[in-house]
């Protein structure tokens, strides 16, 4: 289009118009009631009803900012920490914990519920970050295939020997949080000889793949058309299942290696820097409620850090807890995170 | 004129400025200053470590491959779309606009079901280089025969018979008459996609098998996983200094190579197929275009109504859930993908007309510099303008948890895309013609109006339909910057792939399918919206 008098001159300029009309609008809306800005990580949910019953407690409403997986969250949380884009953060577990703490993103706050909270929650003694739910990942296999196949009846086999790796698929440590955990899990059970029990996976063909989506609907055969009988995933993956069946059924398919599970924790927090520091504490103080914390397992499939909170009768039934689950010191794990990527990298993937 | 001159290339600069080149010299300022001065140690880490070279070399070699290959795969389909009528053409073409919106994690699950261990046809490509090609030929056909095809519709099939009965062979002919005239189109279009390929991310990663890494995928991980942002920054200058070097290159090439054309409309162009090898040639065409475009897709079709109750899947999409924070409706997907897609399609269509004015209507080194900047941030890593907007978009206007930053993201991605197109359109406008209605009495307005506008329309159309399908696909940035909630249809998909569950994927796949059938509408109505088709003034 050339430079004359014309629609395009028009056009541009109702263009600006509206564009300043939408920044102007969004801007005015954030009056009006306090809104509690909530950062978290792509996979929290929790019920409509529940976050309702906060606002019509307080009369705060909370609005939700997705910042993708944990580990992108996390690092969104640390570039902005001069300028907070939000006032709570959710969502940071274990494995990051350190360095969110070093970092100082967040200010330190002793929740009212501390004291009632599963004591191996509590891994923050600066109360800058608060355990909200945990969750373990776990080895979890096909059970038809594994039984008849594999021809395997002691399915702690399926973690403690490596010659199994023919038919396991696991995730990069590096872009996947499950994918982690079990590298950390490897680490905290075999602490002098996980390179050699990964150089024997990856000698017996062990699959790796990006995230626990590919993982899970691309390879393991427990949940799509793939050929891995074994893969990693979550303690709770065998109670969706039954949840989220397309015929009703009355038991899982699956079932996990419980001597396999590492444990994660996640933490709230509130960010450093913000101009709503009361509403902050007071969400923080509601998430530890029987409301919010009872309403957590059937939304993000993961358990109550409050101990006293129910669990819903199809985790009842059909969820396992590890009793003694593998577990890192989070001060270790961050030491030595980036190092444990870098040698799982040279022996699994180079 | 000046003064109307300096408002069109003030417009696309100052968004460029604001949006593009503010945020991304933070970040890698951020990165690379240290206690105050600058540091430029990760510089000398990148240059000496062998293996940062070889992922620098494999961007750029795989980048170039892919696009070679998928330009010799569009060319067939391009030549019959633009030679032929044939019933369904319209529906056809629309419908090759739907792979580049799918979101990789869908269909690279298809992709392995039909070329990994289980391959039904028994071809096993995991974890080579040829999956990842065929996933890029798969993504970004339709971006050359739309592009190549749209212009080739356009052009007199009597020169090149003229050649023919002068004694030339069908070869001889294409190469000397037809593929010159057609070469500011190839070279747009083969500039996009190389830009895809050389910033490849989910491709690389997902059906690479991680045993290949692009620059892009070093600059995630390097930033996400460690970290690291001083090696981060010195990635994404290396990925800066590569792209402009070798856009720079392609554009001397191309330089001096521009013919003027005398376009017809594509009606009187294309012919139904008359003889029995013509018939054969656009059959053909279109088994060949059904293999490699839609047996991926419907894979995932089968996929959502792979159940017990043919909708059972569909019907789930309204009824599991809904009581969640996480849930989303159909509905509200797509409203959300709508909207968000017709703004990011209106700045991209506005900010991009006005550069592609000015780099169509002048010359000089000015312009072609102008011109390459523009091409810029399809070639910068998402990650490295996600982050760069979330530290510097805060003032004197917090964008950064604000919804509009996402469509203004997906318009940083359509703006080289909206210039691309229109500017060889623009500069096909023979001087001649704005010349004679000048000698006619006709006002400038009205010269742009009759002559320019027309022509302009047909670049229009086929950008906007971009536009439009690089927000659907939530292209660029908009992974990297924290969302506020609104689930846009790729997001929703995300959302219900992320849980355990068979009902869960079977959604999923239902939510893909949505996507599909709302793309191809969509392209299909910005098809029929076009002002009035050239020539017929």
């Amino acid at each position: 289009m050339i430079a004359t008098r014309s629609a395009h001159g028009i056009r541009a300029r109702t263009g600006a118009l509206a564009l300043g009309l939408a920044l102007a609008a969004t801007a005015c809306s954030s009056e009006g009631p306090e809104t509690l800005t909530v950062l978290t990580h792509d996979s929290f949910a929790i019920s409509q009803s529940t976050l309702d019953a906060f606002t019509e407690e307080t009369g705060i409403e909370v609005a939700l900012l997705d910042g993708g997986d944990a580990g992108l969250m996390l690092a969104q949380a640390i570039l902005t920490k001069d300028n907070p884009i939000a006032d709570v953060i959710f969502g940071v577990d274990n494995t990051f914990l350190s360095r969110a703490v070093e970092e100082q993103i967040t200010i330190p706050y002793a929740a009212t519920a501390l004291e009632d909270l599963h004591p191996f929650t509590r891994l923050d003694d600066t109360n800058r970050f608060t355990p909200i739910d945990y969750g373990d990942v776990c080895l979890q296999y096909d059970k038809e295939i594994i039984e008849t196949d594999f021809d395997i009846v002691d399915t702690r086999k399926l973690f403690y020997d490596p010659g199994v790796g023919g038919g396991l698929v696991v995730e990069d440590p590096s872009t996947s949080s499950p994918g982690l955990a079990f590298l950390l899990a490897t680490i905290a059970a075999f602490p002098d000889g996980w390179q050699d029990y990964w150089t024997v996976l990856r000698q017996e063909g062990v699959l790796v793949v990006p995230g626990w989506e590919e993982a899970y609907y691309g390879e393991f055969s427990g949940a799509s058309d793939g050929d891995r009988p074994i893969v990693v995933s979550y303690a709770s993956s065998p109670v969706a299942e039954v949840v989220f069946a397309t015929e009703p059924i009355e038991e899982p398919a699956t079932a996990i290696v419980e001597e396999s599970c590492f444990r994660q924790v996640e933490f709230a927090g509130i960010l450093d820097g913000t101009d709503s520091r009361d509403t902050a504490e007071q969400f923080i103080d509601f998430m530890l409620s029987a409301r919010f914390q009872e309403d957590i397992p059937l939304n993000m499939y993961v358990f109550p850090a409050l101990r006293s909170a129910a669990l819903p009768q199809v985790f009842v039934e059909h969820a396992v807890i590890a009793e003694s689950p593998l577990s890192l010191d989070p001060a270790v794990i961050a030491a030595n995170r980036d190092r444990w990527i870098e040698e799982w990298t040279e022996i699994v993937l180079r | 004129m000046k003064l109307k001159r300096g408002l069109l290339v003030a417009l696309p600069l100052g968004f460029l400025a604001v949006f593009y080149l503010y945020p991304v010299a933070s970040i890698l300022l951020t990165g690379l200053v240290e206690d105050g001065s600058l540091n430029l140690t990760p510089f000398g880490d990148v240059l000496t470590s062998a293996s940062l070279r070889s992922i620098a070399w494999f961007t750029i070699w795989q980048a170039v491959a892919s696009t070679a290959l998928t330009v010799l795969a569009a060319m067939p389909i391009a030549y019959v779309f633009a030679r032929f009528e044939f019933p369904g053409k319209r529906v056809l073409s629309a419908l090759l606009t739907i792979p580049f919106v799918m979101p990789t994690v869908v269909v690279g699950s298809a992709f392995l079901a039909l070329l990994g261990s289980q391959s039904p046809v028994g071809i096993n490509l995991t974890r080579t280089i040829w999956i990842i090609f065929a996933a890029h030929v798969f993504f970004n056909l339709s971006v050359v025969v739309r592009t190549v095809g749209g212009l080739w519709s356009h052009l007199d099939p009597r020169l090149e018979e003229a050649a023919r009965t002068l004694g030339a062979t069908h070869w001889q002919a294409f190469r000397t008459v037809t593929l010159p005239m057609l070469r500011p189109a190839l070279v747009a279009a083969s500039s996009i996609v190389f830009l895809f390929a050389f910033t490849s991310f989910g491709v690389i990663l997902i059906l690479g098998g991680l045993t290949y890494t692009t620059l892009e995928v070093e600059i995630y991980r390097q930033t996400v996983v460690f970290g690291n942002f001083g090696l981060a920054a010195a990635l994404a200058v290396l990925q800066l200094v590569g792209v402009t070097l070798i856009l720079w290159v392609y554009s001397r090439y191309q330089r001096d190579r521009e013919v003027g054309l005398s376009l017809l409309p594509s009606a009187s162009v294309a012919r139904r197929p008359a003889s029995l090898r013509q018939r054969l040639v656009v059959a053909g065409t279109i088994g060949y275009l059904g293999l490699l475009v839609a047996v991926p897709l419907v894979v995932l079709i089968v996929r959502s109504f792979d159940t017990g109750n043919a909708l059972g899947f569909y019907r789930a999409l309204f009824e599991t859930g809904t009581g969640s924070t996480a849930f989303v409706s159909p509905a509200e997907a797509i409203g959300n993908s709508l909207w968000i897609a017709g703004v990011a399609t209106f700045i991209a269509l506005v900010v991009g007309m006005s550069a592609a004015a000015v780099v169509a209507y002048s010359s000089g080194r000015a312009a072609r510099s102008f011109d390459l900047f523009l091409m810029l941030p399809l070639g910068t890593s998402a990650v490295t303008i996600g982050f760069g907007m979330l530290i510097a978009l805060d003032w004197p206007i917090d964008l950064r948890a604000n919804v509009l930053l996402i469509p203004l993201a997906h318009a940083l991605v359509a703006i080289p895309f909206v210039v691309r197109l229109s500017v060889p359109v623009m500069r096909s406008v023979q001087p001649r013609l704005r010349e004679a209605a000048a000698v006619l009495g006709a006002s400038p307005a009205r010269i742009w109006r009759e002559i320019d506008l027309p022509i302009a329309a047909r670049a229009l159309a086929v950008s906007a339909g971009f536009a439009f399908a690089i927000s659907l696909g939530e292209f660029g940035a908009t992974s990297f910057i924290a969302r506020p909630d609104t689930p846009t249809l790729p997001i929703a998909i995300f959302r219900l792939l992320g849980r355990p569950g068979a009902l869960n994927f079977g959604r999923a796949m239902a939510m893909s399918t949505i996507l599909m059938a709302v793309t191809a509408t969509v392209v299909l109505l910005v098809d029929r919206f076009r002002v009035r088709d050239v020539g017929e003034f």
